[in-house]
């Protein structure tokens, strides 16, 4: 496509950036087939493409309006475009760099805001976002809606038993993440018991707190890069040190962290100190399911006789940041098979279930259709119990189905040690 | 030359704010857009070259407030365009500077599917690959398969009479509707054709399948659903020149095949697809041919056989035939994403449409290499080659000074070398904005004419999609006059 970038961004990093990715499009409109928003909402402006063109005239000087900041408020940021798109357009970088320029021209609504702040502010804090957690489990009775629905109802089964520090040759950090802990604490548990069967010791180093997504899909980008660079450096010692041995891995049980961290080397390619650490971070990075298919052999040979496809009946949500960000897939469901679950076919299951970071939260009405949607889909050979990959999902999954909403991860935990 | 100047252009300006006010009354406040920053984004659909900012846009949800807002534009004598999922690339959707474009995505429900007749009827927003998803579950799909038919909806299929890579056995959109339901620029409700194959009167159906927006707006469509074969096969050969690869297809349709596919790319396409796709194209090769065959099992095989044998014949330098349906599938991945897997290697393109005689293939690719050199613009071919469709994608560069221009004059030099051949400007993405010129050498004045009475028999003010498909009188006088040429006419197809 033609660009004529404004003075205010031409030439920059970010605006060199939107004009290479702006030109890759081609117009064609595959995108919004698959967009999420598009397929609910018919507006060329809620797809992709309609996206792309109003990034476009705001980067061209073109006066911009809360008109603009709402249409790229509803983008999930699922990828599920990237996907699709036969052109190669990086759509998810150009979507952050319009979201920046659009956050800092045009003044959001106070309560908009505020909500915002918040969630900035207490989501990616473990300490506090878990005492929130209990508050709002006792006060749900007050909450509005959308929220209540998000604060699990009952205490969850608390953390199961880290596997005792062995002494194992193989090492590999697992993120601890910013809400998980509070919201999903078995998931990293039942990773590491799995991990440690295989010979693979999993730990949470300290110091490392949230992966800075959150805060950078809210548009508070300097805010991000700052968590991010706080997370390198409670990595660090591990990735690079004599002392330590070092490590094989960095393994997320959360595909959107997975999806963001993967994506340091990107964000902090221009930052002198930290480019080279987050470029290295980045490929070091796995998620579980990548780790545990090269682990198949050894896998199949624990599971033995519970492998045999007798399992019980489950469907799979795949998160957008694993199939889409991270492009991952198909692995997670030849695992569960591997397993002897038995897997119920998804219709849709490029659509994202609504949950997309704070989603659920800032765009509650369009969440909850996505969300039941998906639940119909994944209902729809009445299995046993849904999994998912990604702690946002099944927090949100879980908000609209007495189904249980699980980490696949303590399935297959299940199966090895249940 | 000024759009403003083609047939049915509207005699005085709407007043915009009348017009506001009174859609506002009949559509919901989503549904209406006015202000610049939201119409920009519909300034144009796959054709973005041609671009024009459309004083509203508005969104109906249902038929009745299309009828309404249609009501409502006809009294204030305002233009209307209408348009899908705007993935056409003949600016078929480009909207009117004075016009409301009436976008009908949000009719997107499948009203009813019946698989024992075999017939789906869908809303015009419907997409074309869901259609055959929904279908799927009975053994039924719908036939024509654009490469946009993930994208592209049904409401604009029949208005450009899409096509795709099977319509060669299976027939373009016109021979897979059985009715069309729409409203007439001042809101009456019409109908065509009917649930059965033939219908009294004269062919009104036919007409509505390519119309381009400029009779009715469509509400509704019926479509035939046809069954899946039991199996498909498809052959990818090899060449290590375009002129056997266009030889053989002449071979293959002269040995008696009607293959379900036939398709060729030549080697700027595939090394264009093949990183996105992974499609396994011979990545040596100057050219490769897709051979689709379906049918049991038996008959599938024995063609199979024939088109291997000619394809040899040909001098294929590789057979290779797809062992399963996965491979099938990925063999034609790449040709359905072959145009903006085209947007990887160049900023932009201009995908043009002509159809020719199948035995000049050959003739038409040495003459496209030869207009390379002569505009200093790279072309990738990509071919409905069976049915002589051809989609050679010009490549440019918008931000270059001049490249547009010179981009377009390499495709009309394209468009008026297929009349000449023997061919038409367009085989199935329509005339729109794009191809309007050359209308004129397709045709003679007096059929122009012709077609200029029957939209003013269907629209008398000319308010139905402006400006497009049909040439002014006048815009053909300067046509012939600048190109120094007498009209190619009488070659239609």
């Amino acid at each position: 496509m033609q660009t004529h970038l404004a003075d205010f961004i031409e030439g920059t990093p970010e605006g060199r950036e939107a004009d290479t990715i702006l030109r890759s499009c081609v117009h064609c409109g595959f995108c919004t087939a698959t967009c999420p928003t598009y397929q609910l909402l018919g507006d060329e402006l809620d797809g992709p493409r309609g996206r792309i063109y109003l990034i476009k005239q705001m980067l061209e000087g073109r006066p911009v309006s809360r008109l603009t900041q709402v249409h790229l408020d509803r983008c999930l940021s699922c990828r599920s475009c990237e996907t699709t798109c036969p052109s190669g357009v990086n759509y998810h970088r150009l979507l952050d760099i319009g979201r920046g320029v659009v956050e800092r021209c045009v003044p959001r609504p106070m309560a908009e805001k505020a909500m915002r702040f918040l969630l900035r502010e207490a989501l990616p804090r473990p300490w506090l976002f878990g005492a929130a957690v209990k508050l709002g489990r006792w006060m749900r009775p007050l909450l509005p809606p959308a929220l209540a629905d998000k604060v699990p109802a009952t205490p969850g089964e608390g953390a199961g038993a880290w596997p005792k520090a062995a002494a194992h040759k193989r090492r590999m950090i697992v993120l601890a993440g910013c809400v998980q802990p509070a919201l999903a604490p078995d998931t990293n548990a039942a990773a590491a018991r799995v991990l440690d069967k295989l010979g693979i010791a999993l730990f949470e180093a300290a110091g490392a707190g949230c992966c800075g997504a959150l805060r950078y899909h809210l548009d508070a980008h300097e805010r991000a890069l700052a968590d991010m660079r706080r997370l390198i450096d409670a990595w660090w010692p591990h990735v690079d040190s004599e002392q330590f041995g070092g490590i094989e891995a960095i393994v997320m049980t959360a595909s959107g962290c997975g999806a963001h961290v993967r994506d340091f080397g990107a964000l902090l390619g221009h930052d002198p100190v930290y480019a080279g650490k987050a470029a290295r971070i980045s490929a070091l990075t796995r998620d579980i399911s990548e780790v545990l298919d090269a682990e198949r052999e050894g896998l199949a040979a624990l599971l033995g006789e519970a492998g045999a496809g007798t399992g019980p009946e489950v469907s799979f949500h795949s998160p957008c940041t694993l199939q889409h960000g991270q492009k991952v897939r198909g692995v997670v469901e030849s695992l569960l098979a591997v397993a002897g679950y038995r897997l119920s076919p998804v219709a849709g299951a490029h659509l994202c279930c609504g949950s997309a970071g704070t989603y659920s939260i800032t765009q509650p009405a369009l969440s909850t259709r996505l969300r039941d949607n998906k639940l119909a889909a994944l209902g729809a050979g009445s299995p046993a119990v849904f999994a998912t990959a990604n702690v946002g999902c099944q927090t949100h999954l879980q908000s609209g189905t007495a189904t249980p909403v699980r980490h696949w991860i303590e399935l297959i935990d299940e199966r090895l040690n249940g | 030359m000024s759009i403003d100047n083609e047939i049915g252009a509207p005699r005085c300006v709407v007043g915009r704010r009348q017009l506001i006010a009174q859609l506002r009354t009949v559509l919901p406040p989503h549904c209406l857009l006015i202000e610049e920053e939201e119409l920009r984004p519909y300034e144009c659909d796959g054709l973005t070259a041609y671009r024009q900012l459309p004083s509203l846009v508005a969104l109906p949800e249902n038929e009745a407030q299309a009828q309404a807002a249609l009501e409502i534009c006809a009294a204030l004598n305002a233009p209307v365009v209408p348009r899908g999922a705007a993935t056409g690339l003949s600016g078929g959707a480009m909207p009117h500077r004075d016009g409301v474009v009436v976008s009908l995505a949000k009719l997107k429900r499948i009203v009813k599917l019946d698989p024992l007749a075999r017939t789906a009827v869908v809303q015009p927003g419907v997409r074309n690959l869901a259609v055959s998803e929904a279908a799927a579950p009975y053994g039924l799909y719908y036939a024509p398969d654009p490469s946009s038919q993930i994208a592209c909806t049904i409401g604009g299929n029949v208005a450009e009479n899409s096509g795709g890579v099977h319509c060669l056995k299976y027939g373009l959109t016109v021979h897979n509707v059985l009715r069309v339901r729409g409203l007439t620029v001042d809101g009456e409700i019409v109908e065509f054709g009917n649930a059965a194959l033939d219908a009294p009167g004269y062919d009104l159906l036919a007409l509505m399948n390519g119309s381009e927006g400029m009779l009715a707006l469509i509400t509704e469509v019926t479509v035939k659903l046809t069954p899946k074969p039991e199996l498909a096969q498809v052959v990818l050969a090899s060449f290590d020149e375009v002129t056997k690869a266009g030889d053989a297809v002449a071979g293959i349709i002269a040995a008696g095949i009607i293959p379900a596919g036939l398709e060729m790319m030549d080697k700027k396409a595939t090394h264009a697809v093949e990183p996105y796709v992974n499609a396994g194209y011979d990545m040596d090769a100057e050219a490769i041919l897709l051979c689709e065959s379906d049918g049991t099992p038996e008959e599938v095989a024995e063609e199979i056989a024939r088109m291997k044998a000619v394809l040899e014949h040909s001098g294929a330098s590789g057979i290779r035939v797809s062992q399963n349906e996965a491979e099938r599938l990925k063999f034609w991945a790449g040709r359905k994403a072959a145009f903006p897997a085209v947007g990887r290697i160049t900023p932009d393109y201009l995908c043009m449409d002509g159809t020719i005689p199948r035995k000049n293939l050959a003739r038409m690719l040495v003459a496209i290499a030869e207009m390379e050199v002569r505009y200093g613009l790279r072309c990738a071919n990509v071919f409905h080659a069976g049915d002589g469709n051809l989609h050679p994608l010009i490549m440019y560069d918008a931000n270059v000074p001049g490249q547009l221009d010179l981009a377009t004059a390499f495709g009309a030099e394209i468009l008026e070398l297929s009349v000449e051949l023997g061919g038409t400007i367009t085989g199935e993405h329509g005339v729109g904005i794009e191809k309007i010129g050359q209308m004129c050498a397709q045709f003679s004045p007096d059929e122009l004419d012709l077609f200029r009475r029957l939209k003013r028999a269907f629209d008398p003010g000319g308010l139905l999609n402006p400006g497009k498909a049909i040439p002014a009188a006048a815009r053909c006088r300067e046509y012939r006059l600048t190109r120094g040429a007498a009209p190619l006419a009488g070659s239609v197809r």
